[in-house]
């Protein structure tokens, strides 16, 4: 599987994405600018990263004008195809607004950018980024957005529930998913969800921030290994 | 034909809005007891050139529906008229 990190302007974690993708994980990776109408050679095999950032300054709503940007129907067609797409933060925003994950991220009900470790429940196995992962510890991963706080409709909500379309909950450090360790008001402590073809995903942490030894914190490398495992083309 | 669509987006009436329940909050400050609630949108001026006025309202509605709102959590309204 090789990668594609999409350069929005505004875009502020595309290098960190690139850095630990290319020299941690030791995958082939490389910058899509956001103006490019293809995806070059990538394939469905593949897997385009949506990073971090603000992209167009969250003018009028986080991922708003990003979802518009020339490279989003190459995106969109690639997913459409059974493609691999990763949104993180604000890409988890553009992808909502793209309309290739279902509901919407809000402001946080506490009115506040918030940056600060949290922990992560998997809620399945069922998706190439949390299949591999330990099911019941709680992973430490930063979070840090302002609008972060997931909605859509009931119907929707308990559609995804029910698909096991939740990827992450955000619990305590033991694993328990309270209204006590929702950061931001996010209904049913969601942080992370897959489309229902499971190729495309979407969260708020970071894992790319929480990858090496050298920062004091590896949980979020699992993420990008349980990928890579969990896709591998069996020879 | 010019026109001028004003364009009005507030958040959902059941959506918690963050910014204007903070802004009420702080209404006691100016020691304006009386205001209730607050909520918060957007107004956004569009200036267009358009054949006629069914043209105008289908573009300003598709600024609105691909652009300006998210109707997942917001609702638009707006006036169109005819600049001079």
């Amino acid at each position: 599987m090789k990668f594609g990190v999409v350069v929005f302007p505004g875009s502020n974690c595309d290098d960190d994405m690139i850095h630990v993708l290319g020299d941690v994980v030791g995958a082939s990776v490389r910058k899509l600018w956001h103006k490019e109408e293809s995806l070059g050679d990538l394939t469905t095999d593949d897997c385009i990263i949506l990073p971090g950032g603000f992209s167009y300054g969250d003018y009028m709503r986080a991922g708003a004008i990003a979802r518009f940007s020339p490279i989003m129907t190459a995106v969109i067609e690639h997913a459409n195809a059974g493609g691999y797409v990763w949104g993180i933060c604000n890409g988890f925003q553009i992808l909502c607004e793209a309309g290739l994950l279902p509901g919407v991220l809000l402001h946080n009900d506490t009115q506040r950018f918030t940056c600060k470790n949290v922990y992560l429940k998997p809620a399945t196995d069922k998706s190439a980024i949390t299949a591999k992962l330990d099911q019941n510890k709680a992973y430490k991963i930063p979070i840090a957005h302002a609008e972060g706080r997931f909605h859509a409709d009931e119907a929707t909500i308990n559609q995804l529930v029910a698909n096991q379309q939740v990827l992450f909950y955000y619990c305590d450090e033991s694993g328990q998913v309270t209204a006590d360790t929702n950061p931001n008001g996010t209904l049913r402590n969601i942080a992370g969800i897959c489309n229902e073809k499971r190729n495309v995903f979407g969260m708020m942490p970071h894992p790319e921030r929480a990858a090496e030894d050298l920062l004091g914190n590896t949980d979020g490398l699992d993420l990008f290994t349980s990928l890579l495992a969990s896709t591998e083309v069996a020879v | 034909m010019n026109f001028i669509a004003e364009v009005d987006i507030m958040p959902h009436q059941e959506l918690l809005d963050p910014q204007g329940k903070t802004v009420a909050k702080n209404m006691k400050n100016l020691h304006l007891d009386g205001v209730e609630d607050v909520r918060i949108g957007k107004h956004v001026t569009l200036k267009l050139t358009a054949a006629d006025e069914a043209e105008a309202r289908q573009m300003v509605e598709t600024a609105c529906q691909k652009l300006l709102a998210n109707v997942i959590m917001e609702n638009f309204t707006y006036e169109l008229k005819e600049a001079k």
